[in-house]
């Protein structure tokens, strides 16, 4: 498994439109679950609306790990997107 | 004369009968069915046909609207599919209930979880899952929303509008919007403020259909539904509907337009803002940068000093959004004349001329240095001047500058990425840098003059003094006399000057500044487009300096 920790910037959190946004680039890691941590909640990055519902706030952070025959590849998209967009 | 109050979330007047929305109800009812393949299958349908719907909906979004309404309609496209979501309506649809209330059912669940939460912005967001689940309804029971079948364009009232309903209806039908509910979160009030019609929501039950066809001045500013003005009333809104009127027709020519007079000469016309809200304000009347970002806010808002992070974010957070447009941002203007409990400033008979901005930076380092970090570390993410206020010697100056170069050492230090080129400015506001312009001027990269504080040194005025009137005089030659030595001092050691008082955004004294050979003016984001017209009518070769003699 691997993973990384992150401290959310976006001022408004993972709200709506980012929270779509990860949904779709988790999307082509099928097979390679991906997984966003808050606290004791967990969820799979592929969940829009229990993404939503973690309510992570600006500030917050998360752990976001992947497990699986890309997790390489895919752990490196999270950084890159969660860099980018939140 | 009648007045309902709500709130105004989207700013402007308009005029209009009122025109009540009707949505077609559905009325769910729950059902076993015997094929519940055949059930699967209706929904599926549905489902596909949903998503074509939305997909529609967020190119003519994107047409009207921009991208970003666009993305909402994506992002319900996605919760169509949303794995939980679906989860829930095929658990029912196995347990032999039928589709519609498979959907009403899993909607409820999702919509009620993202009602319970504490964030305002995430409980708003239950009515997108309301809304399309509505859709999944609809396309399963083969309902067609209704539009607007009046042939004017109206105001248009309702309970609340789900951002899809907002988004098919025809706009040009539209004048303003008037809801029951709603907030300044909901789709209504942000596709209102993108499409820069007015909106009132939070009317509450005294909006009711009775008022169907009723003539009335809605405002979004004020967030008033007014029927039957009196006449002192109907009189003021028709000077707000005028005003109105002519700043729409200056924002039809003048947006995009460059600031330059008729023979050729520019000057730099930007914003004063007090918060990183007002960015959008700047963007909307097009200024071309901001002149003057007042940072009190961050110390009047607080309860403690603001931390290095509080602010390194606010100025990002207005660097980032102006990409790459100059941000200048004035270090802290606090004196004993405002309320800021926790710098424990003694109370003084006469603070204007007391111990405040750049005098309170250069007695307490380690403020400054905060400041001066946070400012350092946002100048990574667009373009950042610093300005220093209240500077009247040569010496702080000096220290303003060593200060600069040890917190931007410490930075590189600490490898945190920083703009090294960051412009450093000065403003000129009181007699003593005017007098001394000369030997300022190559030490710094622009002057900015404050001509308020300025117009009070040096007529003795105090601003804060209401019976002073005519004596107070911001056109007094004395003034105008200063702005000219200041400018000659600037331009003489190549620099650049503006003007971020008050002053700046007066047009009878256009023809001086340009006279003068004034470089830029920093203006509140309103007055960006008439001050743009009258630059564009000007010929800065003609004009003279007459104003500088009484």
């Amino acid at each position: 498994m691997k993973s990384f920790v992150y401290v959310i910037k976006d001022p408004l959190g993972i709200h709506a439109r980012p929270a779509g946004m990860l949904a779709k680039a988790a999307k082509p890691y099928a097979d390679t679950p991906i997984t966003v941590t808050k606290g004791d909640k967990t969820v799979k990055a592929s969940q829009l609306m229990k993404l939503m519902s973690l309510g992570v706030k600006t500030g917050d952070e998360v752990t976001v790990a992947a497990e699986g025959p890309a997790e390489d590849e895919a752990i490196a998209a999270m950084e890159a997107f969660f860099k980018e967009n939140l | 004369m009648i007045v309902l109050q709500g709130q105004g979330v989207s700013k402007g007047i308009e005029y209009g009968s009122l025109y009540f929305y009707h949505r077609t109800n559905t009325q769910v009812t729950q059902q076993t069915v015997e094929d519940t393949a055949a059930e699967a299958q209706r929904l599926e349908e549905a489902k596909a046909k949903s998503i074509a719907q939305l997909e529609q909906m967020a190119e003519k979004a994107r047409e009207e609207a921009g991208d970003s309404a666009a993305e909402l309609f994506e992002t319900h496209a996605m919760f169509v599919e949303d794995e939980d979501y679906t989860g829930a309506m095929d658990e029912l649809l196995e347990e032999g209930w039928n589709a519609e209330y498979a959907v009403q059912q899993a909607g409820e669940q999702f919509a009620a979880m993202l009602a319970a939460m504490d964030d305002p912005y995430m409980r708003a967001r239950a009515a997108d899952i309301r809304d399309v689940t509505q859709r999944l309804l609809n396309n399963l029971m083969g309902i067609v929303e209704g539009g607007i079948d009046a042939d004017h364009p109206v105001i248009l009232a309702a309970d609340d509008l789900a951002p899809s309903e907002t988004i098919q209806l025809d706009k040009s039908k539209i004048l303003a919007i008037a809801t029951q509910g709603g907030s300044g979160n909901s789709h209504t009030a942000i596709l209102a403020r993108t499409m820069g019609i007015p909106a009132v929501c939070g009317l509450g039950d005294a909006l009711n259909e009775s008022m169907n066809g009723h003539a009335a001045y809605i405002v979004g500013d004020t967030g008033e539904l007014i029927f039957d003005p009196d006449a002192d009333t109907l009189a003021a809104l028709q000077v707000r509907q005028k005003a109105q009127q002519e700043q729409r027709e200056l924002m039809r020519t003048m947006v995009g337009q460059e600031d330059v007079t008729l023979d050729g000469r520019h000057i730099k016309v930007y914003c004063n803002i007090g918060s990183p809200e007002d960015v959008d304000a700047v963007l909307t009347n097009d200024g071309r940068g901001i002149g003057l970002f007042r940072s009190e806010f961050l110390y009047l808002a607080a309860e403690d000093y603001p931390s290095e992070e509080d602010q390194f974010r606010a100025y990002k957070e207005v660097a980032a959004a102006m990409q790459g447009k100059t941000v200048i941002i004035r270090t802290l203007d606090i004196g004993a004349d405002k309320q800021v409990e926790y710098f424990g400033l003694n109370r003084e008979e006469n603070p204007a001329m007391g111990l405040r901005a750049i005098r309170i930076c250069l007695n307490r380092p380690e403020v400054f240095r905060t400041q001066l970090r946070a400012l350092y570390r946002a100048s990574a993410y667009g373009k950042i001047a610093i300005m220093f206020p209240m500077i009247a010697s040569v010496w702080e100056v000096k220290e303003c500058r060593r200060a600069c170069q040890k917190v931007m050492e410490e930075l590189k230090a600490e490898g945190i990425p920083f703009d090294p080129e960051v412009e450093i400015g000065i403003m000129i506001e009181t007699p003593a840098a005017v007098f001394i312009a000369d030997e300022l001027a190559p030490l710094v990269d622009f002057f900015s003059v404050g001509t308020n504080d300025l117009t009070q040194y040096t007529l003795a005025c105090d601003r804060q003094c209401n019976d002073l009137g005519k004596f107070f005089d911001p056109h007094h030659p004395a003034v105008l006399r200063a702005l000219k030595m200041a400018a000659d001092a600037a331009h003489k050691a190549g620099i650049w000057i503006g003007i971020c008082g008050e002053l700046g955004a007066d047009l009878s004294l256009l023809p001086t500044f340009l006279a003068i050979g004034i470089d830029e003016l920093s203006v509140s984001p309103t007055a960006v487009l008439p001050l743009r017209a009258e630059i564009r009518r000007s010929i800065a070769s003609t004009c003279t300096l007459d104003m500088l003699n009484s």
